[in-house]
C-alpha cells in the first residue's frame, strides 16, 4: 500500500520530469483511448463505491458517468482510479486521471497553487464531529484533550486544528493515509473522536462494528463544498466537465428525468427544454460535442435529483436529506447556470 | 628479478614512440569519462528544465517560499523536547518530522545492537537450548517481511488493549529515603560482623568456617530485623506510599516523568566530573600499566565515579527530584509521559527485524577470528575473560562494523513504514500532510530524499571513523 502510494508520487515526479505536457486536447486524448480516466475514492459509500457485483456507483461517480454519456453518448465508458486523499491531487496533476470526481473540497490553494480547477459543487457539506455514545459527549467544545482520528492531506486535518485551536483545546492527531485505517482505529477505541465531512461520516458509520453506538455531534465546523476537479490549462475540458454537472442540475429543475426526458424530447414546445435536449440549438457544438450531449447525461444517469436520491438521499441507507443541496427553487443552494 | 640500473635508464632514454592521442588509452579514458560526465548533466539539466517549465504550465507554485508560511496542522508527538504548534511553519513540520524519523531510528539502532549481539552469542553458545532457541528467533524473524511485523506489533498487540480507562496498571512503591539509608547503613555494619564471627575469626583460629548457606539466612534475618526495628524507632516504613505508576491500554504506555527540581544541577555536574575523571583515570591506569605491570580495577573505579558519585550528592543535595504522576482526566491520561503505540510498534518491530541481522553478523564475526587465537592466548597464561575482552572481541569487531553500518542504515530507512501505522516521521509528515497542503510535490520529495541521504552518510562516516580506530594497526 506505502508501495503503491510511492510509486504514485514517483509516476507522477517522473511524468512532469519527462512529459511534454500537452496544453489542451484531453478530449480528443479521451476520444483517442476510447474511455474517461476518473478518479474517486478508495470506497465511500454513497460518494464512490463498488456494489456487489464490482461496479462502482455513488453521486460521485454518476458526474463521471455524465461526463463519459456527453463524449461518447455511452456512460459506461468509464474506467476508475480509487486514490486515497493523499494520492489524489498528484495523480490528477500527472494525468493518471482525466477528471478527480471524489469528495474533494474546493479551496483557494487547491484551485490556485496545485494547479487546479474545480467545475463545480455536487454536494454541499461541512466538517462534523462522531463520538461514541458511552462518553457522554454532547458537544464538540467539550472535546479537549480527546485524541481525534482523521485521514491524512484532507482539508479536514486543517480544520480540527483550527477548530481545537481556536477554543484553546488540546488534542492528539492521529493521522493515517486509508481512510479505512482511520474508521478502523477509531473503532478498535485508538481515538475518541473520528472526523470528517458529514456525509462522510453517515458513510463511513456504516462500515463501524456497531453503527448505533455512535453519535454525530452537532457542531459544524466547516465549510466542504465538494466538488469535480480538472486540471488547470484545458478551458474545452473545464467546460464539459462544468457544464455536464449544470445539465445534470438544471434537468432537475425543469422536471427533466430518466423516465420523461424521452417523451419531452418529442413532445415539448418549450424553448429551454429543446435547447436542453439539443432539439434547438447547437449548445453542442460550441462544447466540442455532439448535440444530444445533455440528452444522453439525463437519458442514461438522470437528472441531479435522481442521482441524489439513489446514492445519498433518505431512502439510502446514508439517509441524507436535501437540505442545502436541494434546489434553488426550494431554498438551497443548486444553482444551474442556464444553458443558452 | 632484479634489474640492472643502466638498463633501466637505457629504457626511459628511448621512449616507445607515442601513439596517436586517439589510441592513447590514458587519453580515451578520460575523453570517455568527459563524455559520460557531460551526458549526466545535459540528461539531469533537461529534467530539471522540463519539470519546472511543465509545472508553470499547469501553475504548480514551485520554490521554497513555503516552508516560512504557517503550517497550520498539527502534529501527534514531538521528540528532543521540540514544542510545534499549529502556529508554527512548514519548515519546522520537516524539523518534527525530522526528529521523530532520528528519534525512533536511535532508538532502534541502541535496541537492535544490544539485543543482535545477545543472540549472536547465543546463537554460538555450546547449550544445544540456548543455541537452538537464537537459531529459531533469527530464522524466524529475519523472514518475515519488515511491514507485516509493524503491523502485528500494531494491530494484533497493542490495538486489543483496553481503553485508558480500562488501562492495566502497575504500582510502584515509592521508598522512604531516610529509612533505606539508615536501614542500608546498619545492615551493612551487622553483615560485617557476622563474617568477622563467622568466617574471619573462625578462620584466624584455624576452625572451620561458617558454611555459606548459614551465612546468607543469618545474613537475611538480621536485614529484616533490622528493617522493622528502624520502622518502629521513626515511625514510618520503608514503603512511603504504593503509587499507580505505569498504564497501558490502546493510546499507548503512560509513565512516570521525572522532574528535576532546583539544586538538580549540582548531580548532573557531578555526572560530568565524574565521565571526566574517569577519563583520566583509565589513562592514569594504562599508562601505569605500561609501565609497572601492575593492574588497577578501572571499571569499579569508573563506576563509582560516574554513578556513585552523583549518587552520593544527590542523596546529599535533598534528592532534588520528583515524578510527575499520569492521571485519568477526561478522556485520557494526563501528565507524565507516554509511548504512543504507534511508536512502541514501529520501535519494537524495527529492533527485533534487524536485532535477527546483526545476530548472524556477530556470530560470523566471532567465528571469523580462527580457534588458534585462544588457543595462543590460553598458552600465554589468558584467562577466559581476558581472552574474550583482549583477544577476541577486538578481531571479531573488525569484521563485525562494515556490515554492522549498513544493517543501521537499513534501519534508518526502513523506518519511513512508519507512515502506515500513523507515527509522525517525516515522511508522514513532511512528505505527507506538507506535502499534500501544499502541493508542492517536486521541492519536498527532494529535501525528503536529502535528509535520507545526509541520514546515511553521517552513520557511514561515523561507523567508517569507528571501524579505522578499530582497525589493525600494523606496528
Ligand atoms: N473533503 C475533504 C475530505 C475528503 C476525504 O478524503 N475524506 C475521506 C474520509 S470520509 C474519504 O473520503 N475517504 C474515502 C477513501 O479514501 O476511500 C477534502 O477534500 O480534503
Amino acid at each position: 500500500m506505502k508501495l503503491v502510494n510511492k510509486l504514485a508520487v514517483s509516476a507522477a515526479l517522473v511524468s512532469l520530469a519527462f512529459a511534454s505536457v500537452t496544453q489542451a486536447g484531453t478530449l480528443d486524448d479521451i476520444r483517442a483511448k476510447g474511455h474517461l480516466q476518473c478518479g474517486v475514492s478508495q470506497g465511500l459509500p454513497g460518494f464512490s463505491n463498488p456494489d456487489q457485483s464490482g461496479n462502482w456507483v455513488g453521486l460521485d461517480v454518476d458526474l463521471c458517468r455524465a461526463v463519459a454519456a456527453a463524449v461518447f453518448g455511452n456512460a459506461n465508458k468509464v474506467k476508475y482510479s480509487p486514490l486515497s486523499a493523499k494520492e489524489r491531487f498528484t495523480a490528477l496533476q500527472s494525468g493518471e486521471v482525466d477528471i478527480l470526481s471524489r469528495n474533494t473540497t474546493w479551496t483557494l490553494v487547491r484551485d490556485t497553487a496545485l494547479g487546479l480547477n474545480f467545475a463545480g459543487v455536487n454536494y454541499y457539506d461541512g466538517q462534523g464531529f462522531m463520538v461514541r455514545k458511552d462518553l457522554g459527549v454532547t458537544s464538540a467544545k467539550q472535546l479537549a484533550g480527546a485524541a481525534v482520528c482523521v485521514n491524512i492531506g484532507t482539508t479536514t486535518e486543517l480544520n480540527m486544528a483550527d477548530f481545537f485551536r481556536a477554543n484553546n483545546m488540546n488534542y492528539k492527531p492521529v493521522v493515517f493515509e486509508k481512510a479505512d485505517e482511520v474508521v478502523a482505529a477509531y473503532d478498535s477505541g485508538r481515538c475518541d473522536v473520528y472526523t470528517t465531512d458529514r456525509s462522510g461520516l453517515a458513510a463511513q458509520r456504516l462500515k463501524l462494528k456497531d453503527p448505533n453506538a455512535h453519535i454525530v455531534l452537532p457542531e459544524t465546523i466547516s465549510k466542504e463544498p465538494l466538488g469535480p476537479v480538472v486540471r488547470h490549462g484545458d478551458d474545452q475540458w473545464f467546460d464539459i466537465v462544468k457544464w455536464t454537472l449544470y445539465c445534470m442540475v438544471e434537468a432537475e429543475e425543469y422536471g427533466l428525468s430518466s423516465k420523461n426526458v424521452d417523451e419531452m424530447k418529442s413532445k415539448t414546445s418549450n424553448p429551454q427544454i429543446k435547447r436542453h435536449v439539443g432539439t434547438e440549438g447547437d449548445m453542442g457544438k460550441s462544447l466540442g460535442l455532439p448535440n444530444d450531449w445533455c440528452y444522453n447525461v439525463v437519458k442514461q444517469v438522470g437528472n441531479y435529483g435522481e442521482s441524489y436520491d439513489k446514492n445519498v438521499g433518505p431512502e439510502t441507507s446514508l439517509k441524507l436529506s436535501r437540505g442545502v443541496n436541494a434546489q434553488w427553487t426550494d431554498g438551497g443552494l443548486q444553482y444551474a447556470m442556464p444553458i443558452r | 628479478m632484479a634489474a640492472d640500473p643502466k638498463q633501466v635508464s637505457a629504457d626511459v632514454s628511448v621512449p616507445p614512440s607515442k601513439p596517436a592521442f586517439w589510441n592513447d588509452p590514458a587519453w580515451r579514458a578520460i575523453f570517455f569519462q568527459v563524455l559520460v560526465l557531460v551526458g549526466v548533466v545535459v540528461f539531469a539539466a533537461f529534467l530539471v528544465r522540463n519539470t519546472l517549465h511543465n509545472m508553470e504550465s499547469r501553475g504548480i507554485s514551485s520554490g521554497f517560499d513555503f516552508l516560512s508560511k504557517t503550517a497550520g496542522f498539527s502534529i501527534g508527538e514531538t521528540h528532543f523536547g521540540i514544542s510545534y504548534t499549529e502556529e508554527n511553519s512548514y519548515g519546522k513540520t520537516f524539523i518534527v518530522g525530522l526528529m521523530n524519523t532520528i528519534w525512533v531510528s536511535m532508538w532502534g539502532v541502541f535496541l537492535a545492537t544490544i539485543l543482535g549481539f545477545i543472540i549472536g552469542v547465543m546463537r554460538l553458545s555450546t547449550n544445544w537450548l540456548v543455541s537452538k532457541l537464537a537459531m529459531v528467533y533469527i530464522e524466524t524473524i529475519r523472514n518475515i517481511p519488515l511491514l507485516l511485523q509493524i503491523f502485528f506489533w500494531y494491530f494484533a498487540i497493542l490495538r486489543p488493549l483496553p481503553g485508558p480507562r480500562g488501562s492495566i496498571q502497575l504500582s510502584f512503591p515509592i521508598i522512604n529515603f531516610t529509612h533505606l539509608i539508615i536501614t542500608v547503613l546498619v545492615s551493612a555494619a551487622a553483615i560485617f560482623l557476622l563474617w568477622w564471627i563467622g568466617v574471619k575469626k573462625r578462620y584466624d583460629a584455624d576452625q572451620k568456617a561458617m558454611p555459606l548457606w548459614m551465612l546468607v539466612i543469618a545474613s537475611v534475618v538480621t536485614v529484616l530485623i533490622i528493617g522493622n526495628v528502624v520502622s518502629l524507632v521513626t515511625g514510618f516504613g520503608l514503603v512511603a506510599q504504593w503509587n499507580e505508576s505505569f498504564f497501558l491500554n490502546n493510546r499507548g504506555l503512560s509513565y512516570p516523568q521525572p522532574i528535576p527540581e532546583e539544586g538538580f544541577a549540582i548531580t548532573g555536574w557531578a555526572v560530568a566530573i565524574g565521565v571526566v575523571a574517569a577519563f583520566f583515570v583509565r589513562r592514569w591506569a594504562k599508562k601505569r600499566q605500561d609501565e609497572t605491570g601492575e593492574q588497577f580495577p578501572v571499571f569499579l573505579a569508573s563506576l563509582g565515579l560516574i554513578i556513585g558519585l552523583p549518587l552520593v550528592i544527590f542523596i546529599f543535595s535533598g534528592l532534588p527530584l520528583h515524578f510527575d504522576y499520569p492521571k485519568l482526566t477526561g478522556f485520557n491520561f494526563t501528565g507524565g509521559s507516554v509511548l504512543t503505540p504507534e511508536f512502541i510498534s514501529l520501535l519494537l518491530a524495527l529492533s527485533f527485524y534487524t536485532a535477527s541481522f546483526i545476530a548472524e553478523i556477530v556470530r560470523a564475526g566471532i567465528n571469523a577470528v580462527s580457534h588458534g587465537q585462544t588457543e595462543a592466548a590460553r598458552a600465554v597464561g589468558l584467562r577466559a575473560n581476558p581472552i574474550l575482552r583482549l583477544v577476541i572481541i577486538p578481531q571479531a569487531l573488525r569484521v563485525i562494523i562494515p556490515p554492522l553500518t549498513s544493517q543501521y542504515l537499513n534501519l534508518t530507512k526502513n523506518s519511513s513504514l512508519a507512515a502506515a501505522i500513523a507515527y509522525p516521521d517525516i515522511v508522514l509528515v513532511f512528505a505527507g500532510t506538507t506535502l499534500m497542503q501544499t502541493g508542492q510535490a517536486v521541492e519536498i520529495i527532494a529535501m525528503t530524499m536529502a535528509v535520507y541521504l545526509t541520514l546515511s552518510l553521517l552513520i557511514s562516516t561515523f561507523m567508517n571513523w569507528y571501524n579505522e580506530k578499530m582497525a589493525l594497526v600494523e606496528r
